[in-house]
């Protein structure tokens, strides 16, 4: 059974159809591309998945459950994570803290012992604390650990963003643009990044991106959004040989 | 953390306990005036309202000009409790609190919901309503004022009110609910989609800053031994957000001092008093102005980093 | 009759409330920003135009110039001084801002000419006209008639005349209209002057119509404006038209009907009724944020 299915979904804004009829699965451990050219609604489809929009049609069941009638902090907690476009940490917390909020739901001491200091919340903070610092290692951001958000640079600030997606512990994980505005350098080891933590955390991951050799390198299977609505999906060789996929969309690129 | 938490709490303590010693005793041998041992008990009144107003505009995010409201809620049930139920002191201060709590979450639930500047403006009308209601109604004895109620409040119970609101809303800011309170005021959506239930944590602060505004008005009630319906004005909300403000939005230290401060000065400049809301005005708009424009970064720069991620996060 | 005499009643009250929720979602529409500080404008408007009547001799129709274009100078200075430097903070910086310009305004009056009311000059004479056995006061008639030019001149200016047009570009997109060559500054400044005019307008019609004149009485009148235009959605400008009638009858109903104590607590009942029903107001448009 897939993960996530999402079938004949789409979103009006006005008169205009940003997202219609949209497709899509995605299994365990998968790790999918979604590419378009800018205006394609990519990153409606991320907003449609974790509830920040709600869609005019179709359905959206994650897990064997709908979810589209779900606020979007339910969706993150039944296991979908997202990064965005724009960079959207926490920016004048510390580092470790922006995990840590991402880490809210797994521990459930309530106020009162938080007040009275009671054991069960000194148990859940030691907890909290320890899991952040291992999420911080695996993006080498422990030494940053105390230091505000947006002192980090930039590279380590989508680093950071991806730690704290994690920290809720997803399934799935929805990567938007991560190499945005990276150097081939940076966007390299950002692949890197990425396999490893399909690897490392055994989840399914569908990113959003421009880069071609990336998207081309880590992807399983890629989709492509046209117009808001599925233009293709395969495999990379499928995509990279499909004439409609390259007139609309690789012809212009380079 | 564990034994780091315990005895940064016995440090403090300990040094709460010296300082409300070395006041009792100024007190008790005239080092310190009569005259000015009451207003230190306005201050402990103001540092409440300003740690409690900084949780809901500081830390959450979230302006309120309301708080004399929940102050005046709180002074006046507080009070009629006294008077009418005989209640004990400690009593009524709760009751007053679990009712400006209840209020605050009847305002909270409409407004907290929506995104915008609503709740700021909602809070003022509610503000201006309370006190008409107060002003009306037969019970609260309208702008003759409510009298009768013994006058509990002494510094010990205004010391420990002040102790007490510190400690819950230091103990809440530290904790997984603090954090999450935080992350709403840095960026609600991400807040939400990082798997926070963004209404309910609103709901939370600005019910829980309402209590303690609720406890302030008991205090203030037991302590002045009359209530007027206009000593819980716009003005008095707006004292408060200077003192959040001026203090530092998410800062308890900075709030605990500007309060100090804001109860002191006006005693000592009392010839200057007919400008002293202008001065509020001006603190607001200059103290926003510098900050936002950066006036003051090699004030910022002395702290390390670290330091300055603490000023944040506390 | 009594009715149709109430409405009249409600409709020219509401004209002064919809001129100042104007100037509120004008504001909005441009600044992204609730002028906290417009509801003093009008206390201002209000004294201006005392000063110039009672204090210096002017005749009338001076002193509503003086005190239109002294608002409107108060209006654009304020947001260079206060609110330009906070451009692109949060909204929690730009609104302590305007809270301290509201303060800031209320208590120089309070100082300047003390918290006693004033006498508000007749610029109209008392008294009513019959119009099929209803009697309206003349006040009242003004007012109307005035609020309707206003907003009729303001409907043209937005959507007829290229300065209109430019407003409303800066209004959709900021960056992009910048982009087409036009000043964003001197709009914004331009966007200023208008709503805070037409705010000096309201404060001389309150003037006319209450007689009495105190620094507070922009605190309330303001709030008042601010449901209206929150009703007819903030950013409309025919919303705010709407929202100011639709509140100024509701009270009148209510004073005559049930009781004055309550009037005050129908429009919060209303503002309340509408953000839970539909936030957007009744011309708004769901704004999407962007993620």
């Amino acid at each position: 059974m897939a993960l996530l299915k999402a079938e004949g979904l789409g979103i009006q804004f006005g008169g205009l159809k940003a997202v219609d009829e949209f497709n899509f699965e995605i299994e365990k451990n998968q790790l999918y591309g979604l590419i378009g050219p800018n205006g394609a609604g990519k990153t409606t489809v991320f907003n449609l998945l974790t509830g920040v929009y709600k869609p005019t049609s179709g359905q959206i069941t994650f897990d064997g459950k709908p979810i589209i009638k779900m606020k979007p902090n339910q969706i993150t907690e039944l296991g979908i994570a997202r990064t965005f476009q724009n960079i959207r940490l926490f920016k004048n917390m510390s580092v470790i803290d922006n995990v840590k909020v991402g880490l809210h739901h797994s521990q459930n001491y309530s106020l009162l012992p938080a007040i009275l200091n009671t054991p069960g919340y000194f148990q859940g903070e030691e907890a909290i604390e320890e899991k952040a610092l291992s999420l911080l290692r695996v993006f080498d951001l422990e030494e940053f650990a105390y230091v505000k958000a947006s002192n980090l640079p930039y590279g380590k600030q989508r680093k950071l963003e991806i730690a704290r997606a994690l920290a809720t512990s997803p399934k799935l994980l929805l990567l938007d643009e991560p190499a945005a505005g990276m150097n081939p350098t940076e966007t390299a080891e950002l692949m890197e990044t990425i396999k490893l933590v399909r690897e490392k955390f055994s989840i399914a991951i569908l990113l959003i991106e421009h880069d071609m050799k990336l998207v081309m390198g880590i992807c399983e299977k890629i989709v492509v959004l046209n117009f808001g609505t599925t233009l293709a999906f395969g495999t990379p060789e499928e995509i990279r040989n499909n004439p409609e996929v390259v007139a609309a969309y690789l012809g212009n690129e380079e | 953390m564990k034994k780091q938490q315990i005895k940064q709490f016995m440090i403090s303590l300990i040094i709460s306990l010296v300082i409300y010693g070395a006041l009792m005793f100024s007190m008790n041998n005239g080092i310190i005036s009569s005259y000015w041992s009451r207003i230190m008990i306005t201050a402990c009144i103001n540092i409440v309202l300003a740690t409690s107003l900084n949780l809901a505009s500081g830390y959450l995010g979230q302006l309120t000009l309301g708080h004399a409201g929940f102050m005046s809620v709180g002074a006046y049930i507080a009070a009629l409790a006294s008077i009418h139920l005989q209640t004990p002191f400690i009593i009524s201060l709760i009751i007053g609190a679990i009712v400006a709590a209840v209020i605050g979450l009847i305002i909270g639930m409409p407004t907290l919901r929506l995104k915008g500047d609503y709740l700021c403006i909602i809070t003022l009308a509610f503000n201006e309503i309370i006190r008409v209601i107060m002003l009306n109604l037969k019970i609260t004895n309208g702008a003759r004022g409510l009298i009768g109620m013994p006058m509990s409040t002494d510094f010990t119970s205004a010391f420990i009110s002040v102790v007490v609101t510190i400690y819950v809303i230091y103990c809440i800011v530290k904790s997984r609910h603090g954090r999450a309170i935080i992350s709403i005021k840095e960026d609600e959506t991400a807040s939400e989609l990082a798997g926070i239930p963004t209404f309910y944590y609103k709901i939370m602060a600005f019910v829980i800053s309402a209590f303690f505004a609720g406890i302030a008005g008991g205090l203030y009630a037991h302590y002045n031994g009359i209530l007027v319906p206009v000593s819980f004005d716009y003005n008095k909300s707006v004292e408060i957000l200077v003192m959040v403000v001026l203090g530092g939005l998410g800062n308890l230290k900075g709030s605990v001092v500007a309060a100090i401060v804001m109860t002191f000065l006006p005693e000592l400049l009392r010839s200057f008093s007919d400008y002293r809301m202008l001065l509020y005005a001006v603190v607001l708009i200059a103290t926003m102005i510098i900050k936002e424009k950066n006036l003051m970064p090699h004030i910022k720069e002395k702290f390390s980093k670290k330091e300055v991620v603490e000023e944040v996060a506390e | 009759m009594e009715f149709v005499a109430q409405m009249i009643n409600g409709l020219s009250t509401g004209g002064m409330y919809a001129l100042v929720a104007i100037g509120y979602t004008m504001v909005y529409g441009i600044a992204k920003m609730i002028n906290f500080a417009h509801g003093e404008i009008i206390m201002v408007g209000a004294y201006l135009a005392y000063i110039a009547t009672s204090m210096m001799g002017m005749p009338s129709y001076v002193s509503i110039v003086i005190s239109i274009f002294g608002c409107a100078l108060l209006g654009v200075v304020t947001e260079k001084v206060a609110y330009k430097p906070l451009r692109n903070s949060g909204s929690l910086a730009v609104l302590i801002t305007a809270i301290g310009v509201s303060y800031l305004l209320q208590n120089v009056f309070l100082v300047l000419f003390g918290s006693a009311a004033k006498t508000f000059p007749t610029y109209i004479p008392a008294g009513t006209i019959q119009f099929f056995g209803i009697s309206i006061t003349y006040v009242s008639l003004i007012s109307l008639i005035l609020t309707g030019i206003c907003s009729a001149a303001l409907l043209f200016f937005v959507n007829k005349t290229r300065i209109g047009k430019a407003m409303r570009a800066v209004s959709e997109d900021k960056g992009a209209a910048e982009l087409m060559g036009i000043n964003v500054n001197n709009t914004i400044s331009l966007t200023f002057a208008i709503g805070s005019g037409l705010g000096a307008i309201a404060g001389v019609i309150y003037g006319m119509s209450y007689s009495l004149i105190d620094p507070y009485i922009g605190a309330m009148l303001g709030i008042k404006a601010f449901i209206a235009a929150v009703l007819g959605g903030i950013g409309s400008i025919q919303g705010a038209m709407v929202g100011g009638i639709v509140i100024g009858i509701a009270e009148a109903f209510t004073i005559s009907y049930v009781s004055s104590t309550f009037s005050d607590a129908v429009v919060f009942g209303i503002l309340i009724f509408i953000l839970l029903v539909k936030p957007a107001g009744l011309f708004g448009k769901n704004v999407r944020e962007k993620v």
